[in-house]
């Protein structure tokens, strides 16, 4: 019986990277240059409309997967993403193209606001403005804190590990690095793969 | 002085701390940046990483501004390099690892694990930032009202982070 089960799932495993990659080098730079100049507000429901609904070069189940994987590594969400949809597609030379690609547009945008703000940031007004923008910012990412520990965190244990880090950094001056090993290894440990997991799995 | 081989030190270290995205890194932002080599003042890293929030792509490429403060179009070019290189590369080699390892028992407890220190790491960077950005009540009260309609309505951030900037212009101006 299992067998039956399992060579159709087999089969199409097989089946889906032949469908999938044909996406050239070039046209890879140029979707991650057009989500890199459009994604005001947080790139990745940019990625997945971009990569999963418009071209189709990943299915969701794949999309998911790579975010679960660069959050847990260094590198932000965005270009990490960019890595490995580059790689999936086209190995090396697609990681290069979609990180430049994702990359550029802002890059350009914050060195031109760089030296405006720096000639004209103490201006009132422009001060005002730059006071309030940072005011939402804060409001931003507290507000990306709520949605990230309803999607992430489960159970009392890993609000716990999130308040050690918080007070690690912010009340005893540990640092972000150690701060990161430490907890990072309690938080690990604590959730072991258990005999009693492997039995359900 | 030469300020190029400190911004490839700085960033490239920074660089992987970035767990869970680029406000884990922050708190460190800020020391190394504002307390350590001055390339900027602490009002002035605020002002920018929140010029950036509006920004498209990535959301900590504000970081090219302070390479550009401190040595010019090389410097936000070595910047970029030193951000994005080493964690890029890390990522590359990991996920090919990760790939292949896909029944290692380990890989759900990590992935488990981490979640809630980058959360915290996240948490922590925003109370840093926090520490000058809110300076009294209007402030504050902007940060909650962002918060809530965040929650309640369906908005693209960088909207509401844009109203902050007109809001801003309209009451906090020095009298």
């Amino acid at each position: 019986m299992s067998d039956t089960a399992t060579k159709p799932a087999l089969e199409t495993a097989a089946a889906t990277p032949k469908v999938i990659p044909s996406a050239s080098v070039a046209q890879i730079f140029l979707e991650f240059l057009l989500i890199g100049a459009t994604s005001f507000g947080g790139v990745v429901p940019y990625l997945r409309n971009s990569l999963v609904t418009k071209t189709g070069w990943i299915n969701d189940k794949e999309f998911v997967e790579m975010l679960s994987i660069s959050q847990s590594l260094p590198g932000l969400n965005a270009t990490n993403m960019a890595i490995l949809v580059g790689d999936k597609l086209r190995g090396v030379l697609g990681s290069i193209a979609a990180i430049i690609g994702v990359c550029l547009p802002g890059g350009v945008l914050m060195y031109v606001l760089g030296i405006f703000y720096r000639d004209h940031g103490d201006r009132a007004w422009t001060t005002a403005g730059l006071k309030g923008v940072a005011a939402a910012a804060v409001g931003l990412i507290l507000f990306t804190v709520v949605q990230l520990s309803e999607k992430s965190l489960s159970g009392k244990f890993d609000f716990v590990f999130m308040a050690l880090t918080v007070i690690c950094v912010n009340r005893f001056h540990l640092g972000v690095p150690r701060t990161l090993i430490g907890v990072g290894i309690l938080a690990i440990l604590y959730h072991r793969p258990r005999r009693a997991k492997e039995g359900t799995q | 002085m030469n300020q190029i081989p400190a911004l490839i030190r700085v960033f490239s270290y920074l660089s992987l701390l970035t767990v869970g995205g680029g406000m884990a890194a922050f708190p460190e932002l800020k020391t190394l940046t504002v307390d350590v080599h001055k390339w900027l003042t602490f009002t002035q890293l605020i002002h920018l990483y929140s010029l950036g929030q509006m920004a498209p792509g990535p959301n900590m490429m504000m970081i090219v501004s302070i390479g550009q403060w401190a040595a010019g179009f090389v410097g936000a070019l070595v910047v970029v390099f030193a951000f994005f290189g080493p964690t890029a590369v890390l990522a590359f080699i990991v996920n090919r690892w990760w790939q292949r390892e896909e029944k290692w028992p380990w890989r759900d407890s990590i992935q488990r694990g981490l979640a809630p220190v980058s959360i915290g790491l996240l948490l922590a960077g925003c109370f840093s930032m926090a520490k000058g950005a809110i300076t009294g009540t209007e402030t504050a009260a902007m940060a909650v009202a962002v918060l809530l309609v965040l929650l309640r309505y369906k908005i693209n951030p960088a909207l509401v982070v844009m109203a902050g900037a007109v809001l801003g212009m309209l009451t906090l101006s020095p009298k």
